[in-house]
């Protein structure tokens, strides 16, 4: 392949893959069964040039590959307000791939769609926080790859056998303990998971990382928002949760036997902090600050998030000039659409989008208010990407701020007096 | 008063500049803007500093997978950094900055060093990156 026999295009990848096991160490090529690629995301010329050069090339994916989310949302083009141009070069760079044989999921949370990869598969996985959620939730092995590589590796068919591809590596290095001030409300609380993502992503760094004295068996949307806000805070591409993950049935199986290089406590104050860092408005934005934006589905939403949305919501609208947003996959929207779900949520007031994401397609209402999110990564990344103050809080705190127009938060069981 | 460490090249070349020291690791994606060059991650403490034609040391990597592309657009514009010295291994870059060769011919050189040698490399300092990884401060 390298050699050209595939074509240009293949011998391509298969240099950025050799290139990738020399940084990695790796002594061999490892075969995968499906790859997930972020490079369809525009970032620029150089992000068309690349794909041009494959495409020209003749190369075509070797394995079933989805796509993350692009730069638009192609099936509801009304809602773009940046210029015709900038919405063209995403559309091409997303058809691009398309041509290479990729499926077109448009998707950052391909680990919701029917097929997936079960524990103990070999993937090349991109986009930080699906990385994190296949190797931790799903068991499926993948090392952090990025934009170029992934595609490279879904064209090869095969990557480097090196990292989190290979056992001991998957081993947790570090013990992060909940302590016992943290209420057991709390636990129970949605709020709690992107929080303790920041702190994790923050103390863990890149290492892997087990959460002991969570409760046993939390769902994956609970586990999805811990893994992307622990991938915005810091590079976490595994972590562990004691009774929650496949690898982590008990803190030894975790530690694969072995002794933790460090133990942290999390208290309380930690998370509280971490939660208010969260919150950019000055002041810490108290109950009662005007809102003009609520955005949700950052990673995109599950079934099951949109129909909690909609229980919250019973039957009220978002407030006079407030924007109500909730991102999701076209899959799933159109599951929620044969469902009478997206009706039911679109009459309510509720914005549906597919494709992109409200932090990187220019589709949120220009607005001098804050916007709130209960994404530890939306809170995390909008501000430098699109400009905005943000306020976070759980999805029930949003939702019902959305409808009062102004901030609605329950401190209590964050030991707020 | 200078100093020599050979480092392993991640990605080959030779550069000279000045060195900007981040004192926090830095995401290239949502953290540099490839047009200017300029790191606009409104939480670092360096927004603002211009990266072109600097030698960039980063003791520490951060976040998203989109990096790669970043690295490989703003070479594209001109704006790159000189060479990028690691404190540790990171994939993401390297591979942006193969892709940049490849499409462009700009080399970035990215050279990995111990922790303790990145550590070492005041922020202004005088840096020379020789083809081999070895590299000389000051």
């Amino acid at each position: 392949m390298l050699a050209g026999a595939s074509g240009e295009g293949a011998a391509f990848a298969m240099r950025l893959v050799v290139r990738a096991a020399e940084v990695l160490g790796a002594e061999r090529l490892i075969p995968i069964t499906g790859a997930h690629v972020d490079s369809c995301l525009y970032h620029g010329e150089a992000t068309i040039d690349f794909v041009d050069r494959l495409v020209d090339g003749g190369a075509q994916v070797a394995v079933p590959t989805t796509l993350n989310i692009g730069g638009l949302d192609l099936l509801h083009p009304e809602l773009w307000r940046g210029t015709a141009e900038s919405a063209e070069r995403s559309r091409l760079l997303m058809d691009r791939y398309r041509a290479l044989g990729c499926r077109p999921t448009f998707t950052c949370a391909p680990y919701q769609l029917s097929a997936r990869p079960a524990l103990g598969d070999q993937v090349a996985w991109a986009e930080s926080n699906a990385i994190v959620f296949c190797n931790s939730v799903l068991g499926a092995r993948t090392e952090r790859y990025g934009d170029f590589t992934d595609i490279a590796c879904a064209i090869a068919g095969r990557v480097p056998d090196a990292g989190l591809h290979r056992t001991d590596a998957r081993r947790a290095v570090l013990v992060l303990r909940i302590a016992a001030d943290v209420p057991a409300a709390l636990l129970d609380d949605d709020a709690l998971y992107p929080v303790l993502g920041i702190v994790l992503g923050k103390v863990a760094g890149s290492r892997v990382a087990a959460l002991d004295g969570l409760p046993r068996g939390l769902s994956e949307d609970r586990l999805k928002a811990v893994g992307a806000a622990a991938a915005s805070s810091g590079a976490v591409a595994m972590f562990h949760a004691v009774g929650s993950t496949p690898e982590a049935p008990t803190l030894e199986a975790a530690l694969q036997e072995g002794e933790p290089l460090e133990t942290v406590d999390v208290g309380l104050a930690e998370l509280r902090a971490a939660r208010d860092e969260l919150t950019t408005v000055g002041g810490g934005a108290p109950a009662g600050t005007p809102l003009g934006i609520v955005s949700l589905g950052t990673p995109h939403a599950s079934l099951a998030e949109m129909r909690a949305i909609e229980r919250e919501l019973a039957g009220q609208h978002p407030a006079p000039g407030v924007e109500l947003l909730v991102s999701t996959a076209r899959d799933l929207l159109l599951e929620a659409e044969e469902d009478g779900l997206a009706a039911r949520l679109r009459a309510l007031g509720v914005e549906l989008l597919v494709d992109t994401c409200s932090y990187i397609a220019p589709v949120l209402r220009p607005s001098p208010l804050p916007a709130m999110t209960d994404s530890g990564k939306w809170a995390f990344y909008a501000p430098g990407n699109i400009g905005v103050d943000v306020v976070f809080g759980s999805m029930r705190e949003c939702v019902r701020s959305a409808v009062a127009g102004r901030v609605v938060r329950d401190d209590a069981m964050w030991g707020v007096a | 008063m200078g100093c020599r460490v050979k480092g392993r090249a991640l990605s080959g070349g030779s550069a000279t500049g000045t060195a900007l020291v981040l004192d926090e690791p830095l995401s290239l994606w949502g953290g540099l803007d490839p047009a200017t060059g300029r790191i606009i991650d409104a939480r670092h403490p360096q927004r603002g500093s211009t990266v072109t034609g600097r030698i960039l040391v980063m003791a520490g990597v951060r976040g998203s997978s989109s990096s790669s592309s970043v690295l490989a657009e703003s070479a594209r514009a001109g704006t790159a950094p000189a060479a990028i010295l690691l404190g540790e291994p990171d994939l993401i870059l390297a591979v942006g900055a193969a892709v940049a060769e490849e499409l462009y011919g700009v080399r970035v050189p990215l050279v990995l060093l111990s922790r303790g040698d990145v550590l070492a490399i005041p922020d202004d300092a005088a840096v020379t990156i020789a083809e081999d990884g070895v590299v000389s401060v000051g």
